[in-house]
């Protein structure tokens, strides 16, 4: 098996690519994607490539672009939206919910919306309070879509993949700091499973979940852990909605001990949701309450070292596990 | 008295160009506030470009860079009463010097210092808006409170070519009519949404004339003339103070450096086009009409730029010598009165910084 390194952004891009060569049907729009090569340089080169026609900017219109992306999957094109960042989401809500989400549903089962709608989400990068949103969690309470979030370029790559074969909508949530991340895939293109968390690192003694821009931090509080003879295991939720509690209850029956790291905010957040399917399906394999370390619940600050206070940090889930008896 | 240009689809225009085009006039402006809106015009272009110099050397965050947006931003705001607020984007940060607001505080803000955080009720100059548009139906609702509250006071607000597409923009503008709200709605038309042009956020052929499908007149003028900003906006106010309700104000001009300190623009925009916007900036034209009609000498000229330097030095001495907030302040100003959770978090926080 040949392999190539690849970056986050560059493993998107390939993904997108791959997409747009083997698939008539897929066709990429949203703010920027163009000449521009989108807010995140995940597009650059894909005009050229394909034309304007299948790479297409669109006037600042997040309800617009994104109800017409429910359109064209309705008319069976397999569209690929980017909205620039999840705030700006936000504007495109109605769509997403009263629209993509209930149309399967509300035409017993006769039509269907193919629709991906990929977003930069997530904070660190000093854009404050109305840039730098982790608001996933509420794309994963609504029935009738899924929710990935890649931490990896193997995952960037091939989540979009997975998603376009998807008939229902699907919304992937790229971490904004991730962009520059490197990995090592196999070249060729192809879809990942987007059913299964997956475990980043074996452990016995606490499980880490946690999923998108906090796997890193996870993995680094890991290796300080390791130092002091705590043997953590992480585990990448991947898919946000429909979540897979089987691979956390399958760690715990060996740690017995649950630390849940998310970026968005406690109350509501889907680390209160883990804890909530724990405590209904594990409690008893539990030999410590579930702790969560989350973002501070006020909105994100802009100056950098009030911003890092507020996020979740290596320090922070150190601390948090510390805090159990082993 | 502006003369409207048909070939250039209603633009209007003053200043003239020193050869075939004659200067025009403005009823009722001094030649001291003439040279008030030049003062204007030199301190934010002397703001926006010691700014974009800290950005590069750390000083400030990321910064939305105005230069050649002045005249739109010192004509309307000419055109205001102190009792009058503006709302606006992240184009016109810097709007709230032209009311004598401090530069160190415009730098704060940049900084991500509480010392930034200036009282939106001290200038009359609403907080920053950062998505796009979505601060038009704020100000048309703050106008229609003032009638309704029978106060004499109008709203200005602020923002892009792209805004227009947004669907808060075209809610509000709906308002504005139907409310006869008096708001004046001033679209800075640099023709550049970061990299969309506006060919390709409309196919109207002029944005101004959207203005008539929410039942408000839609003025058109030239974006770098501050005479026939401050003109046009003049009337608009009129308007609205008479209880006519709003007008749609389309300034055009042309981007001439990037969208923000994180832009690259020679990804797309086109090279020529940003010469000849750079050669026929919007402060060095109004200079220049001043020079013609002997309103100003180069010692003047000298001085106020040196005024606006000195300023800027001083403002970011000031900004800088402020030490950095307590982490605390992340818990700060959430809520009016903190739910008692946000105490374990400082208390998590604090333990974790070790004090």
């Amino acid at each position: 098996m040949s392999t190539v390194t690849l970056t986050y952004r560059e493993a998107s891009r390939a993904g997108i690519r791959h997409a747009l060569a083997t698939d008539e049907r897929v066709f990429l729009m949203g703010e920027d994607v163009g000449a521009y090569g989108g807010a995140f340089a995940v597009s650059m080169s894909l005009l050229e490539e394909f034309g304007p026609e299948r790479v297409r900017n669109t006037p600042l219109s997040e309800s617009a672009f994104v109800g017409a992306g429910i359109g064209a999957a309705l008319n069976g094109m397999r569209p690929i939206v980017e909205v620039m960042t999840i705030n700006f989401s936000l504007l495109a809500l109605d769509q997403i919910v009263n629209n993509a989400a209930t149309l399967r549903y509300m035409s017993g089962g006769q039509l269907s919306v193919p629709l991906v709608v990929r977003m930069a989400t997530g904070a660190g990068r000093q854009l404050a309070a109305q840039h730098a949103h982790s608001l996933e969690v509420w794309y994963a309470h609504i029935p009738g879509v899924r929710a990935l979030a890649p931490a990896t370029p193997e995952d960037a790559r091939g989540m979009l993949l997975a998603a376009l074969d998807d008939p229902d909508p699907v919304f992937i949530f790229e971490h904004a700091t991730l962009y520059p991340l490197e990995g090592e895939l196999e070249e060729t293109p192809h879809a990942v499973d987007i059913d299964h968390a997956a475990v980043r690192r074996g452990g016995d003694d606490v499980t880490l979940v946690t999923y998108g821009g906090s796997l890193g931090k996870c993995l680094q509080a890991a290796e300080t852990l390791a130092a002091d003879g705590i043997d953590a295991e992480v585990i990448d939720l991947r898919t946000l909605r429909p979540l897979d509690t089987e691979t956390i209850l399958a760690s715990l029956a060996k740690t017995h001990r649950l630390v849940i790291v998310d970026e968005g905010w406690k109350t509501g957040s889907l680390a209160a949701e883990v804890s909530a399917q724990i405590m209904e399906r594990g409690f008893d394999l539990l030999d410590w309450p579930v702790r969560r370390v989350c973002t501070a619940e006020v909105p994100i600050p802009y100056a950098k070292h009030l911003e890092e206070a507020a996020l979740p940090s290596t320090e922070r889930i150190v601390h948090a596990v510390k805090e159990m008896a082993f | 008295m502006s003369q409207v240009l048909p070939a250039e689809r209603g633009l209007r225009r003053v200043i003239g160009d020193g050869a075939s085009v004659p200067d025009g006039q403005v009823d009722g402006l001094s030649a001291d506030d003439l040279l008030a809106l030049y003062r204007g015009l030199v301190l934010l272009r002397t703001y926006d470009e010691r700014s974009v110099v800290y950005h590069r050397q750390g000083r400030i965050g990321t910064y939305a860079i105005f230069w050649n947006h002045e005249a739109m931003q010192v004509g309307s705001a000419f055109a205001l009463e102190r009792r009058d607020w503006i709302f606006p984007s992240y184009r016109e940060s810097a709007i709230g010097l032209l009311r004598g607001m401090p530069v160190a505080t415009v730098l704060q803000w940049w900084r991500g210092h509480p010392a930034g955080w200036w009282n939106p009720l001290d200038w009359n100059v609403a907080s920053i808006c950062v998505p796009i548009g979505t601060h038009v139906p704020h100000a048309v609702g703050f106008a229609w409170g003032a009638k309704l509250r029978g106060e004499d006071r109008v709203a200005l607000v602020m923002f892009g070519d792209g805004a227009t597409s947004e669907g808060s923009v075209h809610e509000g503008m709906t308002f504005a009519g139907v409310t006869k709200a008096p708001v004046i709605l001033f679209c800075n038309n640099n023709q550049w949404a970061i990299s969309t042009p506006v060919s390709e956020q409309t196919a109207a052929p002029t944005l101004a004339e959207k203005a008539i499908g929410y039942g408000m007149p839609g003025v058109r003028v030239d974006g770098g003339d501050v005479l026939a900003v401050y003109e046009a906006t003049r009337e608009a106010v009129a308007r609205a103070r008479a209880g006519d309700g709003p007008t749609f104000i389309e300034a055009v001009t042309y981007r001439a450096a990037p969208h923000a300190t994180a832009d690259d623009p020679s990804l797309y925009i086109d090279e020529e086009r940003v010469a000849e916007a750079r050669e026929n900036e919007c402060v060095g034209r109004f200079a220049r009409y001043l020079e013609r009609a002997g309103l100003l000498s180069e010692d003047v000229a000298a001085e106020i730029k040196d005024d606006a330097l000195a300023r800027l030095r001083e403002g970011i001495a000031e900004a800088e010598a402020e030490p950095p907030a307590d982490p605390a302040l992340v818990f700060d100003y959430a809520y009016a009165s903190p739910p008692p959770g946000l105490a374990d978090d400082l208390a998590e926080l604090r333990r974790i910084l070790g004090r």
